[in-house]
């Protein structure tokens, strides 16, 4: 996936609400239904797109708001999804990545980034403490039989 | 995001309808606590998700949280009308291995 041959882009820029969450997964849905995805793949889109801006929201800006960023770009037959907050960081970003494992235990099950992974074919974390946080998802349209 | 509480016996149906996300899951809290809090005789919880369009883990961590709050008064919760999507999200966070999952209310009912 070379990303430089996107031949289309959005980007949104939003504060930390979590009601701002709905429609960025939204967006994020309709912008890469320009490609032949199925519903199911849109779903999961919208899924992994929901785990990455709440995750923005409760870690990156927990004691204040702060700007969201979501960006899209769409190639040939793929997707790629970013989600910047400019918060903290991620101490561990290996541990971070464990399923359950969660800094904020209240009714959270730290499954946010194993949604993630599950539901999209690539996942780059960029991220350290004190320099905020990158996520970057793509997702691959896949070959479908001649027949359907 | 709605949801409409019926209380039968020591059983709460909660019938959700909508999105439960990082925002709704917290108004679903809000309601269905002050619902158990109000009914120290309930035990068993039965939410219908039929009407549920999309589900996170955020809300998932809200109904975890009332899944609890059935086992601690001794207490069992069946999910309701769970379509194929919502269903492989339940698989993968283990879920579905602490509740029972049934295609109708009435089925729920004679199970908790």
């Amino acid at each position: 996936m070379d990303i430089s041959k996107a031949r289309n882009s959005m980007e949104l820029r939003f504060p930390s609400k979590p009601e701002n969450v709905a429609f960025a997964r939204t967006v994020v849905a309709v912008f890469a239904s320009q490609l032949d995805f199925t519903l199911d793949e849109l779903d999961e889109l919208k899924v992994a797109t929901s785990e990455a801006v709440s995750n923005a929201v409760i870690h990156g800006y927990r004691d204040a708001e702060g700007d969201v960023r979501v960006e899209g770009r769409i190639g040939e037959d793929w997707v790629c999804i970013i989600v910047e907050d400019k918060g903290p960081g991620i101490q561990d970003v290996e541990l971070a990545c464990q399923p359950t494992y969660t800094t904020l235990p209240e009714e959270r099950m730290g499954l946010g980034l194993t949604f993630i992974k599950e539901y999209t074919d690539e996942l780059q974390i960029e991220s350290a403490p004190g320099k905020g946080t990158i996520l970057r998802m793509v997702k691959y349209l896949k070959p479908r039989d001649v027949s359907e | 995001m709605t949801v409409v509480q019926k209380v039968t016996g020591d059983t709460l149906v909660l019938r959700v309808r909508g999105e439960l996300d990082l925002h709704t899951a917290d108004e679903f809290r809000r309601v269905v606590d002050a619902e158990l809090d109000r009914r120290p005789r309930v035990r068993n919880i039965i939410v219908n998700m039929s009407g549920l369009d999309f589900i996170d883990s955020s809300g998932l961590g809200a109904i975890l949280g009332r899944v609890r709050r059935a086992q601690q008064r001794g207490g069992r919760t069946a999910l309701v009308g769970v379509s194929e999507r919502i269903g492989r999200i339940l698989e993968l966070s283990g879920l579905l291995g602490i509740v029972m999952v049934t295609d109708t209310e009435e089925q729920a009912k004679r199970l908790v």
